[in-house]
C-alpha cells in the first residue's frame, strides 16, 4: 500500500474512532473497547475494498457487511456516517428515543446496516445466506462478517462455518476480532476458543493471521481471499482492545462502559492529537 | 364419511411447493436433514437448484434463510415443529421476526400427533412461541386443500409466516380444490345457536363431527374453523360469542398460550363469555400411536361434543 493512501486511511480511522467516542458518551452507555479494536479493519473495508454506495443504500449489486458483534455498533455507524449514508452529527443520538441508531443495528432502520444482529453467534449465518444468494444469482459481491473471539463461543457460529465450507462460499470472508477479552475476562479464563486458526482450517477455511492494526497487511489478506476460490476465507485479526485511547487499551472493564465527561475529554484529546499529527 | 380422503398436511406442504417452483423462481428451499419426513424432498427432486440441506443445525438454518430474503428470495424452511418454533426460537425472533424478513417458517411434525417418538419430539408449545412474536403471522391448516392453499398464500404474502402441519393423515374435508386461502378470516363452517366450537388444524375435522353428534342431541353447535391463530379473526369470535353465549376451543396444543388463548383474550375484552378450553393442560406428551393419544388427550369428536354439551347446558 503506498504511503499516502496508507495516511488517508489512518486518517478516517481517527476520526471514526472519535465517532465512536462521541457516541458512546452522549449515549452514556454502549462498546467502546470492541468498537476501537475493530477500526481499522473496518475503515479498510468500507474505504478501501467494499463496492457500496452511500447514495442506494440496497444497491443490489454491493457488497454486503455484516456486524455478527452487533454491540460493536458504535464503529459500524460511525464508519457508514463517516462514509455519507448518514449526517456524523447524527452519531450523538446513539441509543437515545427516536434515533435511527438503536444500541444494536437495525437494518430497517439504519441507512447502510446490512442485516439486523445482536444476540451474538447469528451473523455469519446471515452473511453466509447472502453469499448462497450471490451464488445464486451468479453475482459477483462479496459478503463479509466480523465476529468477536468471544462469540465464537456460541456453537451457532461454527454451524455456520461447516455451511460456508460446504456450500464452498468463496465469496464469504469472516473476520474474527482476536483481542482476546470478553466481558467476564480473558477469553483463555472464561472458556477459551482456542487456537482459532487451528478450528477455522479444520472447518475448510483459507485462514490468514493478521496485525488488526497494520493496514499493509489487513490489505494482503483481504487481496488474497479474493484470490481463493472454493472456500471461505477467515481472517484472524489479532488486535488491541480499546485501541486509540490510552486508558482502555486491553481493559476487559472497557468493554460495555461508557466514559464520563473527563475521561471523554481525554480521549479526544489524545485522538486529536493523533489526528493532528497525521494530517501534519 | 368412512370412505373420506385421507392426507397428512405436510404432504400438502410438500405438493404445494412442488407446484410453486413452477410459479414463482424467487422461491428456496431450506431443510436440516429432514426432507424426506417434511416432504420437502419433493421440491427438492423437483428444483435441486433452489434447494440447500443445512443438515443438522436450525439455528445455522434459520439464519442463512434471513440473509437468502435479504436478496430477495423467498425461503421456505422446514424441519418439526420442535426443533424449529422450540430449539430456534430466538433466531426466529432476532434474525426473522425482529428485521421482518419475507421468510417462511414451514413446521411439520407438530401436536402429540406426532405419536410413537414421545414428549422430545411432540411440540405442543410452538404456537405460543410463534404468536408471541411481534409481526409473526401463524397458521395451522385443518387439511390438505387448506394447506396447500395456505402455503401459497404465504408464498404471495409479503412478512415472515409460520405454518404448521401434521404428520398423520387427516381427513381431506375441504372439496374445493380452488380453495383460497385469506390469510386472518375465520372460516365459518356451521351456524348454530347454542354454543360455538372454535377449532384449528386437525382438530377442526373432530369439531365438525361432534357438531353432528350434538345435533342429534338437540344441541345447535356453532363450528369456526381459525386456520390463521394470528392475527386472529376478531369479528367472527365476537359475533360467535354474542350470538350463542359460549365457546369451547379445540387445539392439538398446549391450552396455554394457544389458540384458546387467544380466543378468550377477544372474548375478555369485547364480548365477555364462557371460553372452555381443550387442549393438552400443562403437560408433555408420551409415546404411542397418534390417534390413540389425541382420544386419551381428549381430542376427538366424543369429548368435544361432551365439554360443548356441557358447557351449552350450563348458560
Amino acid at each position: 500500500m503506498n504511503e499516502a493512501t496508507k495516511k488517508e486511511l489512518m486518517i478516517t480511522a481517527c476520526k471514526i474512532r472519535m465517532g465512536i467516542i462521541e457516541g458512546v458518551f452522549n449515549a452514556k452507555s454502549g462498546h467502546p473497547g470492541g468498537s476501537l479494536s475493530m477500526t481499522d479493519i473496518l475503515t479498510y473495508l468500507y474505504f478501501k475494498e467494499m463496492n457500496v454506495d452511500p447514495k442506494n443504500p440496497k444497491w443490489e449489486d454491493r457488497d454486503r457487511f455484516v456486524l455478527s458483534k452487533g454491540h460493536c455498533a458504535p464503529a459500524l455507524y460511525s464508519a457508514l456516517a463517516h462514509k455519507g449514508f448518514f449526517p456524523v452529527e447524527e452519531l450523538k443520538t446513539l441509543r437515545k428515543i427516536g434515533s435511527r441508531l438503536q444500541g444494536h443495528p437495525d437494518m430497517k432502520g439504519t441507512p447502510g446496516v446490512d442485516m439486523t444482529s445482536g444476540s451474538l453467534g447469528q451473523g455469519v449465518s446471515a452473511a453466509g445466506g447472502m453469499a448462497l444468494a450471490a451464488k445464486i444469482d451468479n453475482k459477483d459481491y462479496r459478503v463479509y462478517a466480523y465476529l468477536g473471539d468471544g462469540e465464537i463461543e456460541e456453537g451457532q457460529v461454527w454451524e455456520a462455518a461447516m455451511f460456508a465450507a460446504h456450500k464452498k462460499l468463496d465469496n464469504l470472508c469472516v473476520i474474527v476480532d482476536f483481542n482476546g477479552l470478553q466481558i467476564d475476562g480473558a477469553i483463555t479464563e472464561v472458556n477459551s476458543p482456542c487456537p482459532i486458526p487451528e478450528k477455522y482450517e479444520a472447518f475448510g477455511f483459507n485462514v490468514i493471521t493478521i496485525d488488526a492494526h497494520d493496514f499493509d497487511q489487513i490489505e494482503a489478506a483481504f487481496e488474497q481471499a479474493k484470490t481463493v476460490k472454493g472456500k471461505p476465507t477467515a481472517i484472524i485479526a489479532v488486535s488491541t482492545k480499546g485501541k486509540g485511547v490510552s486508558y482502555m487499551l486491553n481493559k476487559a472493564s472497557w468493554h460495555g462502559t461508557a466514559p464520563n465527561k473527563e475521561q471523554y475529554d481525554i480521549a479526544m484529546a489524545e485522538l486529536n492529537a493523533e489526528l493532528a499529527a497525521l494530517e501534519e | 364419511m368412512a370412505d373420506m380422503i385421507k392426507k397428512a398436511t405436510r404432504e400438502s406442504y410438500g405438493e404445494a411447493l412442488v407446484e410453486l417452483a413452477d410459479i414463482n423462481d424467487k422461491v428456496v428451499v431450506l431443510d436440516a436433514d429432514l426432507a424426506e419426513a417434511t416432504k420437502s424432498g419433493m421440491f427438492k427432486k423437483k428444483c435441486p437448484e433452489r434447494f440447500f440441506d443445512c443438515g443438522i443445525a436450525e439455528a445455522n438454518l434459520v439464519g442463512t434463510a434471513a440473509g437468502l430474503a435479504t436478496c430477495g428470495k423467498i425461503p421456505f424452511i422446514s424441519s418439526f415443529a420442535m426443533f424449529l418454533a422450540g430449539r430456534a426460537f430466538e433466531q426466529i425472533r432476532n434474525s426473522i421476526g425482529y428485521p421482518h424478513m419475507n421468510v417462511k417458517v414451514c413446521a411439520t411434525h407438530a401436536g402429540i400427533s406426532v405419536g410413537e417418538d414421545g414428549a422430545t419430539h411432540q411440540c405442543n408449545e410452538d404456537i405460543a412461541l410463534m404468536r408471541s412474536i411481534p409481526g409473526m403471522t401463524v397458521i395451522s391448516p385443518s387439511d390438505h386443500i387448506e394447506a396447500k392453499a395456505a402455503v401459497k398464500a404465504a408464498a404471495e404474502f409479503e412478512g415472515p409466516v409460520y405454518i404448521r402441519f401434521g404428520r398423520v393423515a387427516a381427513p381431506v374435508f375441504n372439496t374445493n380444490e380452488d380453495y383460497q386461502f385469506e390469510i386472518g378470516k375465520g372460516i365459518q363452517l356451521r351456524d348454530g345457536k347454542d354454543v360455538t366450537i372454535v377449532a384449528t388444524g386437525l382438530m377442526v375435522y373432530e369439531a365438525m363431527m361432534a357438531a353432528e353428534t350434538l345435533a342429534e342431541q338437540g344441541i345447535d353447535a356453532r363450528v369456526i374453523n381459525i386456520h390463521t391463530i394470528k392475527p386472529i379473526d376478531r369479528d367472527i369470535i365476537i359475533k360467535a360469542a354474542k350470538e350463542t353465549g359460549a365457546i369451547l376451543t379445540v387445539e392439538e396444543h398446549s391450552v396455554i398460550g394457544g389458540l384458546g388463548e387467544a380466543v378468550a383474550a377477544v372474548t375478555a375484552e369485547e364480548a365477555p363469555v364462557r371460553v372452555v378450553k381443550i387442549g393438552l393442560n400443562d403437560k408433555f406428551g408420551y409415546s404411542g400411536p397418534a390417534l390413540e393419544l389425541l382420544k386419551m388427550e381428549g381430542l376427538c369428536a366424543e369429548n368435544i361434543a361432551a365439554k360443548a354439551k356441557a358447557l351449552a347446558e350450563s348458560k
